[in-house]
Parts: structure tokens; sequence; C-alpha cells
């Protein structure tokens, strides 16, 4: 069930070019890993949405890429301050795979700490990175495969695997030319999470659907997404 | 007081908690024809509120009155259902389909073309059609709202709802609009001025009862909302970021009221008019 409540910043850490922010759990589920939260942007209007991290005893972890200014005032918190945390919301990865391996492209790396706590600590993962600096957060995945632009992850995956997938627009539809049945993470601008603003729409199956909703994992579906500008 | 939800910030079917929470429920604005609404990008929040060009998405009259009425009604709260249309007798004919609901004529959507007939010609038309309760939801950009608001009282409007978004842009780094249709309506904290103003100008100007919004977050906001005319209060974007406000802003609207001197909100109703000279 998704409860909204204010919880304590328990921990701030650098992990490369990211910032992961622990919060005490109180009475929030973890979820399905792949399931998201809004999350409280001090002096902003509106949350954001997180993938959840890391969900160790009792605490509840968001990692984030501060690239605009919700990011960066989530990222900019202090331990000890409260931030409003809703969910969990919207649909996870389906995790009842025989051959599970975890894509991740970027910050598109923060729901598989989680992921694979729930799946064992031996499912592969094949990680792509911009550059050096941005492929330490592979830190949080002990030996992932990572790879580094101009290789792509498309480039390193393992043959017959299920896979799960989250990163950028065009790392997901490449994957998806490969493996129309991958289980794809996908973003929109969210300003509620919970299917009352009609703001998240992408295109599903030939239709406008809210992706708080029916996603944000959409496995196998024949789905088309409008790119969200850059 | 009663505290309603703004039309189009609440999926009742998909926030049923919400709604239990709320004085009555009102849909998004139906249309006679279902509407996709517009491509994403759809929203951008900007310092102070948020940007929508939603586009009135909705699956059109007959869909609305076969499929999600009978399931709204299921919730056991009053209904107001937004009316939209392209023209007055598209609005009228809405009108004349339902039943027991209290009815919200949108005068004023920013994200698409409008109707080209008067806010009057529109709610005669209605009025015409329909014995239920008509409410005139006005546009906050109207330069002298308080005539618009004497023009539809005239034509035999019930009450006012104050006030829908105002037009505005956002640009990305890029210098290009963030949403898709260039502009869109303009909610959220700094639009809460521009309702209070327009919502004291109307209670000046008719007798009508008057569900104020715009920006509300708090109950001392509420509050200020009562003191300029709102006989109800009504919350939008503020749902997004807390599905918890109804029942918050009406715990905090008892305080406001209680530190206020007020012994409950009816007696606020335009105590701002009391203290102010015009
Ligand atoms: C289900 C879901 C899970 C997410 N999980 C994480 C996560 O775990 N960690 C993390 O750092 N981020 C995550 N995001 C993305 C994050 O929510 C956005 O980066 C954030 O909302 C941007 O807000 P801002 O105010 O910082 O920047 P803004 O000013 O809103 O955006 C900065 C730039 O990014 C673009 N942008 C904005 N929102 C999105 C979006 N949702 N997708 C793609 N581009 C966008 C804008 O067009 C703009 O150019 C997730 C998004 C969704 C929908
Ligand atoms: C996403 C969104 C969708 C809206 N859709 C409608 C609508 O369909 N019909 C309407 O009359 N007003 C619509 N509005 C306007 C609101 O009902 C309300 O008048 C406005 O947002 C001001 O209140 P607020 O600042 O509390 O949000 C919409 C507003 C938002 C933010
Ligand atoms: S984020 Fe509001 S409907 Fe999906």
């Amino acid at each position: 069930m998704p409860l909204r409540e204010r919880r304590r910043v328990t921990g701030i850490e650098s992990v490369g070019p990211y910032t992961l922010v622990r919060v005490d759990r109180g009475n929030l589920d973890a979820g399905v890993p792949g399931q998201f939260f809004m999350v409280e942007a001090p002096g902003r209007v509106l949350p954001r949405p997180f993938s959840l991290c890391l969900a160790e005893a009792g605490e509840l972890a968001f990692l984030i890429d501060a690239i605009g200014p919700g990011t960066t005032a989530i990222a900019e918190v202090s331990v000890g301050d409260s931030l409003h945390v809703f969910g969990p919301l919207g649909n996870g990865f389906r995790l009842d795979v025989e051959r599970p391996v975890l894509v991740g492209g970027g910050i598109g790396i923060a729901p598989f700490p989680f992921t694979r706590s729930v799946l064992g600590a031996g499912t592969p993962v094949v990680l792509g990175f911009r550059n050096s600096h941005f492929a330490e957060a592979a830190a949080l995945l002990p030996g992932a495969e990572v790879v580094i632009d101009p290789v792509l992850v498309t480039e390193a995956l393992p043959a017959g695997r299920d896979i799960l997938a989250c990163g950028p627009e065009p790392m997901l539809e490449a994957i998806r030319r490969i493996d129309p049945a991958a289980q794809l993470a996908w973003e929109a601008p969210m300003a509620c999470g919970y299917g009352a603003c009609f703001g998240c729409v992408v295109e599903i199956d030939g239709t406008l659907k809210r992706l708080c909703l029916e996603g944000p994992v959409i496995g196998g579906a024949p789905a088309v997404f409008p790119a969200v500008p850059a | 007081m009663n505290i309603l939800n703004a039309s189009g910030c609440l999926d009742a079917l998909a926030a049923p908690g919400v709604v239990a929470a709320l004085d009555g429920f009102v849909t998004k604005t139906v249309t006679p024809d279902a509407r996709v609404g517009n491509q994403p990008a759809r929203i951008a929040e900007t310092s102070h509120g948020m940007l929508n060009a939603i586009g009135l998405a909705n699956p059109g009259r007959d869909a609305f009155l076969r499929d999600y009425l009978p399931e709204l009604r299921s919730f056991g709260k009053p209904l107001w259902v937004s009316v939209g249309g392209f023209s007055a007798s598209e609005y009228a004919e809405t009108c004349a389909l339902l039943t027991d609901v209290t009815i919200e004529i949108n005068l004023s959507c920013p994200n698409v073309d409008e109707a080209p007939e008067s806010a009057a010609e529109i709610v005669a038309a209605c009025r015409a059609a329909t014995t239920l309760p008509l409410y005139a939801k006005l546009s906050p950009a109207a330069w002298d709202i308080a005539e618009v608001a004497r023009a539809v009282e005239a034509a035999g409007a019930d009450g006012l709802t104050l006030v829908n978004t105002l037009r505005g842009m956002a640009l990305d780094r890029r210098l290009r609009p963030v949403l898709n249709r260039g502009t869109g309506g303009y909610s959220g904290p700094s639009l809460r001025p521009v309702a209070l103003a327009a919502v004291y100008a109307c209670r000046r100007a008719t007798a009508l009862p008057i569900v104020g919004m715009g920006g509300i977050t708090t109950g001392r906001e509420a509050l200020e909302m009562i003191a300029c005319g709102a006989t109800a209060i009504a919350l939008g974007t503020v749902l997004f970021a807390d599905p918890d406000a109804p029942a918050r802003v009406r715990h905090e609207l008892d305080e406001a009221l209680a530190e206020a001197g007020f012994g409950n909100a009816d007696d606020a109703v335009g105590a701002a008019h009391e203290t102010v000279a015009m």
C-alpha cells in the first residue's frame, strides 16, 4: 500500500557523480524492485519520482542524479532533515523469470541494488556509463560488467537471458529491438505519481496512457515513447 | 465548509482514498467527443507553480455517462460534473443529459480553442437545458472578472467557480518551450493572489456562492480565500504533491479559524470585505 510519510534523512553519500540519500523507513513499504516513490524536493512545488535503490533494514535509499532544480534540492539535504516520501507506486519488475540479467545505463543503475538483493547476489549485471567518473557508481553492484562509451551495453549483453533494464530512452529502444520481451523501466515527467494529473502519459500500444499507473516497468508491450525534451 | 478537488486534478477511480476525504468530487471536464488530449510533454514545474497542457483529455460524453458516472456515484459523495464544449449548444446538450449532479461549466480552459460565444451566452443555453445547479467556472484572465460574474448571474448561473488557470509558458535550457503545445495553464501557489482578487471582486459584484481555488496549500490559505468571499474551497495542484491535503487543510483550517477568532468557517465568509476599504 502506498503511504505518504515525513521521513528523517539518516545518511548522505556520494557515489561517483550521484548522491545516495538514505531515510528511515517508518511505516513505508519497500514494494517491488522497479516501483518508485515521490520524494519531496525542498522548496519546490512538486515532488520528484525516484526508483528505490536500496531497502536495507529500517531504511529506504534513493540514488539521485542532480540534473535540475528538484534533484539538486534533494541531493543537498542534510542528515537530520525531513522529507515527505510517498510510495511505493506503479508496477515494478516481474521477478519470476528464470535467467535474469540486470542492465543499467547511467542513473538507470538506481533500481538494481534493491533488485539484486531480492533476486540473489549472483544475478549478472551489465552497466554502461559515459565515462569513468560515472562508472564509480558501479560500486553499488559488485561484480557487475561495466562498459564505458563508446561501448554500449547492448554489445555486452549475455545471450539467452531475461532482461530487466533501466536507462536512457535510446538504450531501452535498442534493447527492445534485440529482445521485444525485455522488461524496461521508462521515465516521464510526473507531477503526482498516482494517476491524478494525466501529465505522465506516453504512447503504449497506440494510445496515450499514464506511465505512473501502467509502468514505469513495461514488459513485452509494443510501446512507442515520444522523446522527453533534453 | 465544503472542500472539493479542482477539476482535472484528481482521478477518483485511481485514488478513491483521496475522494473519501473530500466533501464532493468534481470530474475532469467532459466534452461531447472523446479527446486524447495533447501530446507530451504536458507538464512543467516552475519556481512557484506548474504549467499543464493536458488538453481536456476525456472519454467523451457518451462513454462518461455510460462507463464512468455510475462508478463515480458509488462513492456516495456529491458529484460535480465539469462540462466543456466548443459551442454553446454543445455545452447545453451535455447539461441536458445529466441528472442528480451539480454542473460546473468550464468557460475557461487555456489549453484548447474556446467556444466563440460569450460566457453569458453559454450559461444561458445551459440554463435553458437543465434545472440542475449550474456553476460557471471563470478565467482569471478577464480584465474585469466582476463584469463577467454579473453577466453569468443574469444569464442564470447559480454559483461561480473561481479561478481556472492563467496561460503561461516555460522554456528549457535550449530556449525552447518545455510543453509540446507551447503554452499551458499556470496553477499553484503563485496563482493565489490572482485568485484572491478574483474571489474578492466577484463577492462584491454578485450574491452567488463561490467555490474558491487557486494555489491553496494550507488551512490559513483556505481561510484567506474564504475571507475574500469563497463559500467552499477546492484543492488542485496541492493534491499532486500531497494526496493527504484534504484532511490536512481541513484540520489546519479549523486551527486558523480559531486563531483568527471565528467560531466556524461560515462566519469568516467575506470577512476581508469588512476590514478593507475599496
Ligand atoms: C519512475 C521514475 C523513476 C526515476 N528514478 C530516478 C532515480 O532513481 N534517480 C534519479 O536521479 N532520477 C530518477 N528519475 C528521474 C528524475 O525523476 C528526474 O530527473 C527529475 O524529476 C528531474 O527533476 P529536476 O527538477 O531536477 O530537473 P528538471 O528541470 O525537471 O529536468 C532537467 C532536465 O531533464 C529532463 N527531464 C525531466 N524529467 C525527466 C524524466 N522523468 N525523464 C527524462 N528526462 C527528464 C527535462 O526535460 C530537463 O531537460 C526517475 C523518473 C521516473 C519517472
Ligand atoms: C493538470 C491540471 C488539469 C486541469 N484540468 C482542468 C479541467 O479539465 N477543467 C477545469 O475546469 N480546470 C482544470 N484545471 C484547473 C484547476 O481545476 C484549477 O482551476 C487550477 O489548477 C487552480 O487551482 P490550483 O492552483 O489549486 O491548482 C486543471 C489544472 C491542472 C493543474
Ligand atoms: S504522474 Fe500524474 S498521472 Fe501520472
